[in-house]
């Protein structure tokens, strides 16, 4: 049996991180400040994180204008719909374990 | 390393952060109970102006067929639905506010946009068959129609909705099956289910 802690993704062990990318997979797409209002977060916190995120390949992001406004999608790609997948299985894994 | 507990928490916020960003849960369960009072009373006014002194029930002596009549029963129909919208929108809001979230955003638009298609279609048929002197079509007909914009909303928000649904187009579907009721299975689906079913979502979400 492998060890779960192995199995955890470094990445999403990282809370803010994780609940974006449940939100993604849980939705089409989402917008930036949709996104924070959801997660309750500051614009800084947010960006940092979606950030992180872009640079593994986990999301990707399309930037158009609504009303002239500038509107970014965020968008999970199958690697990060695995990663995320990946991860929950390893938590369940965890806690059944630890139980 | 960390603890199995912030694993658990790391679960549950994936569980918080999937339904607040699907699903509205600022609907207030206590609008739903105004708006099912304030439709018994447009119900209570209507049979005033139908039947009184006669009963409600059984064999009617004559139709709703006057349009001075018609046009004051549609009167307290749209001050009836005008109050229950102005009822839920601020009971939403303040609900919204004390979860820390705002009330017009993807989930509430999402929620609108499936509740007013089948709502206005429903709404211009029942006018153009009214213009035409299908009355017996109104009671049924708004029930129904209802009914299935309830059920296409409940995507966006909490699961009673979808109960809540099924029980109005059921109670469309008989109300159509016994012509001359209309205003008994109105007062009924509009004003006792939304009591019901407000008090119901009222005790598992906002106590």
């Amino acid at each position: 049996m492998k060890n779960p802690f192995e199995q955890l993704d470094r990445v999403l062990e990282h809370r803010v991180r994780l609940q974006i990318m449940s939100v993604l997979v849980a939705n089409d797409s989402y917008d930036f400040n949709s996104l924070k209002d959801v997660l309750n977060i500051t614009d800084g916190n947010l960006a940092s994180n979606l950030k992180a995120l872009e640079k593994e390949k986990y999301l990707s992001v399309s930037k158009s204008f609504v009303n002239r406004k500038p509107n970014t999608k965020y968008k999970a790609t199958e690697k990060g719909k695995n990663a995320f997948k990946k991860h929950l299985d390893a938590l369940e894994e965890l806690i059944k374990t630890q139980r | 390393m960390k603890d199995i507990h912030d694993y658990e928490g790391d679960i549950a916020s994936i569980r918080s952060a999937m339904e607040r960003s699907v699903k509205f849960l600022s609907l207030s369960g206590l609008s739903g109970v105004l708006a099912g009072m304030y439709a018994l009373t447009g119900a209570g006014l209507a049979y005033y102006l139908i039947y009184y002194p006669h009963p409600p029930f059984g064999f009617r002596f004559y139709y709703v067929d006057e349009s001075t009549i018609v046009l004051r029963l549609m009167l307290i129909a749209a001050g009836v639905l005008a109050l229950s919208i102005i009822t839920g929108y601020l009971m939403s809001q303040r609900k919204a506010k004390r979860l820390g979230l705002t009330i017009w955003n993807k989930t509430s638009k999402g929620l609108m946009a499936n509740l007013f298609i089948p709502l206005i279609t429903g709404g211009l048929l029942i006018l153009i068959l009214v213009s035409r002197g299908y009355y017996g079509i109104v009671a049924p007909a708004c029930l129904i129609f209802y009914g299935l914009a309830l059920i296409q909303a409940s995507a966006f928000t909490v699961t009673e909705i979808r109960y809540l649904g099924f029980s109005e187009i059921v109670l469309g579907l008989i109300a159509a099956l016994l012509p001359g009721y209309g205003l008994v299975f109105w007062a009924f689906g509009f004003g006792v289910l939304h009591i019901v079913y407000g008090a119901v979502m009222h005790y598992r979400y906002d106590k």
